[in-house]
């Protein structure tokens, strides 16, 4: 905790010292414009301003909302929301080893995390080194989170239900790339700390992967003494697109303590595939499909589910790209969101139906970014959620308008 | 002028989204459509504490860290009576142990009721050799207040346990042994052998909703409480994991629950099925109205309500005779189950019929041809109703 509020002082340092110095000494260092960019860059593909000389570099975003949902027939009424505010601080040690770290205020200071907080050393492009708290790279959300780039405001429920992203985990890996002609291959692979047993114990009542954050005990060390693997290899072609195939596996159960054998160890995996392209009418389609199997004791309850899947699609389609209101290079975009979640895919003993604990979701929005790097948006969410013994479905469904924006 | 026609599309559809706040939100479905909501005229601070009730018995889900087991049938209230309504086979639990009134032989043996589920580490429990039980599937909680609020005395007035009108239906109370913890209603009769009258259960061995309550929560969840501190899974002494007044505000919730709303009253096929249900002789077991007495929550006092049950124990026959009871009723006898809300199980049931004590009927013409005992003539009398007639008397079930 110390370490998190000296890093925020830190920063809080340079944004006073930013207020007395010369904007003009503010640079903004030269982006890579090519379009062979991964998700897997996205953490090092942000807004940094440099100060001066100094060799760092800090940017940050944040995210903040008005709602209007209501459930059945019953609303929360009016609700503004300040999401996240996020701090990144990357520097380049030498030339070719570099730090980024990124601390993360949600819902105000509810939850303040270290997303991202390591250290690259480039031996060759095909071989890098990466040490620290690092992205769990399962599907594409996790690597490529940020708001700014999203036309919805709330985060996919696959990414973050079922999948438990934003998910960072202590642990070394390596990573690569390789560009050939109009192609770029990437892959990358970690072994980090992993899952514990909330994922089946928890207050949800269903398996969920997310429960496993709140316990930040993983940053210092391994539930149970094993490691999580996650791999991850993608290929984009420069008129295409991106696909991505992404794997994660791990124990989850405290399966032995002080040498005694508790349980046998029970693996929490995960694959995933995402993809993203960009058709010749400007319309960008993203998306990502994941898959989760859990061994579960069978005499624990089936309420938990032995297997899980689901994912989203988004579909951005720019209307207008023009001078608005003094904006040089506005962008008005229609855009939709899909999304499904079975969060059970099991059936009862009892009956052999299909259990259900199932969320489909539909959002069309409409988006307006005065700059690339800001977003006003407007959501209209319906959600149909069935639980799990499938009876008819609870009816969420509103209004939601935000802003979000990389500083 | 392009920019204008910006501004004032932009000022006409923040208008718009403004004036449909309200119309883009999924409405609510009808009350008569809803097992859950509250009786009418609760107080502010009854209303509150309502709403602590439902907090506690749908949203609170336990864990290990908070509780829950190690054995277990379920993990939280809701888990069983979703939307307060039936519950369905994956809820269904396991009684084991008694099959005379001389009282359970198997309670150093896990009885009276069966954990199937543990947390993991821990071996769930597994019914004792040789021992009698019986399936029950959850009921709706629906209107359990105006239950409460009945008298000893109009209960002893619907029995007729020496059947001395002849009709072949008898019907009786279970009389049983009441907790230390068990608040005694004002006006309860208690029978010479220091017996009082259960009216909640399926075979009616429960007094109270307290006593309903800590048990669920002991016996189903494994949460043990100051009223009920046997830890299930190895019979020790435990800590409460709940609190008294988190019990107390579910105890209030089930109380103040409201009754089922009967739909299409008016429809003319659903009185003449009320009627021919009433021609064969169903009603007199499947009492149509009752009326409270005196009792704390004034809402709920001297109120006329229509449970279609009398709350007495029948003798349903050998084919729903499980070999296993509770109390002092005989295996085949069975606690009148309230008809209200049948046409609604299904919402709570996955889309599906699970009718009688254990789920065992998927139709309600299947749960009526199921009846024996002293619902033997009623049974017959259906069977011999036209093929219409008996769609009247179905749609006037579903109606309640």
């Amino acid at each position: 905790m110390k370490q998190v509020c000296l890093l925020i002082l830190t920063a809080l340092f340079f944004a006073q010292a930013n207020a007395q110095i010369d904007p003009e000494l503010l640079r903004k260092p030269q982006a890579d414009t090519g379009s062979l960019k991964l998700n897997m860059d996205a953490v090092y593909d942000r807004p940094f301003a440099k100060v001066g000389k100094l060799p760092v570099a800090l940017g940050g975003y944040m995210e903040a909302n008005y709602q209007y949902l209501g459930e059945d027939g019953v609303t929360e009424g009016h609700q503004f929301q300040m999401r996240r505010l996020t701090l990144f601080v990357s520097s380049s040690i030498s030339q070719r080893i570099k730090f980024l770290t990124e601390i993360e205020f949600e819902d105000g200071t509810k939850e303040i995390n270290i997303e991202f907080a390591s250290v690259d050393f480039e031996f060759a492009p095909l071989l890098n080194f990466r040490g620290g708290i690092v992205m769990n790279p399962i599907g594409a959300f996790n690597q490529n989170h940020d708001g700014p780039k999203w036309e919805f405001i709330d985060r996919p429920i696959s990414a973050t239900q079922m999948l438990p992203a934003t998910f960072s985990n202590v642990g070394f890996g390596i990573f690569g790339k390789k560009y050939a002609n109009k192609w770029v291959y990437a892959y990358e692979a970690y072994l980090t700390n992993g899952f514990n047993d909330r994922i089946i114990e928890n207050s949800e009542n269903k398996t969920f992967l997310p429960a496993t954050k709140p316990d930040a005990s993983r940053f210092e060390e391994s539930f149970n003494g094993s490691m999580l693997f996650t791999g991850k290899v993608a290929v984009r072609n420069s008129r295409i697109g991106e696909i991505g195939l992404s794997y994660m596996s791990g124990a989850y159960n405290k399966f032995q303590e002080d040498g005694l054998v508790l349980d046998k160890k029970r693996l929490a995996t995960i694959y995933a595939v995402d993809f993203n392209t960009t058709l010749p009418t400007k319309t960008f389609i993203t998306g990502e499909w994941a898959w989760v199997n859990v061994d579960i004791p069978d005499t624990y309850t089936e309420q938990f589910g032995r297997k899980q899947q689901g994912g989203f699609v988004d579909i951005v389609q720019p209307i207008l790209q023009r001078s608005m209101f003094g904006f040089g290079k506005a962008t008005l975009n229609a855009a939709l969101r899909l999304e499904y979640v079975d969060w059970n895919k099991g059936s009862f003993k009892s009956t052999g139906d299909k259990v259900g604990d199932q969320v489909y979701s539909i959002i069309p929005a409409i988006s307006w970014r005065p700059t690339s790097q800001t977003v006003l948006r407007l959501n209209y969410r319906y959600n149909w959620q069935r639980d799990m013994l499938n009876n008819l479905p609870s009816r969420l469904a509103g209004l939601q308008f935000g802003l979000s924006t990389y500083f | 002028m392009k920019k204008k026609l910006l501004v004032l599309f932009c000022l006409a559809a923040s208008m718009l989204i403004y004036l449909s706040c309200g119309k883009v939100l999924p409405g609510a479905a009808e009350d008569d459509q809803l097992l859950d909501g509250p009786v009418e005229g609760l107080t502010s601070e009854q209303k509150k504490a309502f709403l602590r009730g439902d907090a506690a018995f749908n949203n609170e889900i336990f864990t290990k860290e908070t509780g829950l087991g190690p054995v277990f049938v379920a993990t939280s209230c809701g888990t069983c009576h979703a939307g307060d309504g039936k519950g369905h086979p994956f809820s269904t639990l396991t009684r084991f142990g008694q099959s005379d009134t001389l009282g359970n032989r198997f309670l150093n043996n896990g009885g009276p009721q069966l954990q199937h589920r543990a947390i993991p580490g821990f071996q769930p429990e597994k019914i004792s050799p040789g021992a009698a039980f019986s399936n029950f599937t959850p009921p709706a909680n629906t209107g359990l207040g105006f239950l409460e609020a009945v008298s000893d005395a109009t209960l002893l007035s619907l029995a007729d346990e020496n059947d001395s009108d002849g009709d072949g239906i008898s019907g009786r109370p279970n009389w049983i042994n009441v907790p230390a913890y068990s608040f005694i209603r004002s006006g309860t009769i208690i029978r010479s052998d220091r017996k009082y009258i259960g009216r909640f259960g399926k075979k009616a061995a429960v007094y109270d909703l307290l006593q309903q309550t800590v048990n669920a929560y002991n016996q189903d969840m494994g949460i043990n409480s100051f009223y009920e501190h046997i830890n299930t899974y190895n019979g020790q002494d435990a800590d409460p994991e709940v609190t008294n007044q988190t019990v107390q505000d579910v105890v209030f919730y089930l109380q103040t629950l409201k009754a089922p709303i009967q739909r299409t009253t008016n429809d003319a096929d659903v009185q003449a099925g009320r009627q021919l249900f009433l021609n064969s002789n169903c009603g007199k077991c499947h009492t149509p109205q009752i009326q409270t007495g005196n009792f704390p929550i004034a809402q709920l006092a001297n109120k006329t309500f229509s449970p279609f049950s009398d709350f007495l124990l029948h003798d349903m026959g050998p084919a729903l005779n499980d070999g296993y009871t509770e109390g002092a009723a005989m295996p085949a006898e069975w606690r009148t189950p309230p008809l209200w809300g049948l046409g609604l199980s299904k919402n709570s049931q996955g889309g599906k019929y699970f009718l009688l004590h254990d789920g065992r009927a998927g139709s309600i013409e299947q749960a009526v041809n199921l009846h024996g005992g002293e619902a033997q003539q009623s049974k017959l009398k259906f069977g011999q109703l036209s093929a219409s007639d008996k769609i009247k008397t179905i749609k006037f079930l579903e109606s309640l």
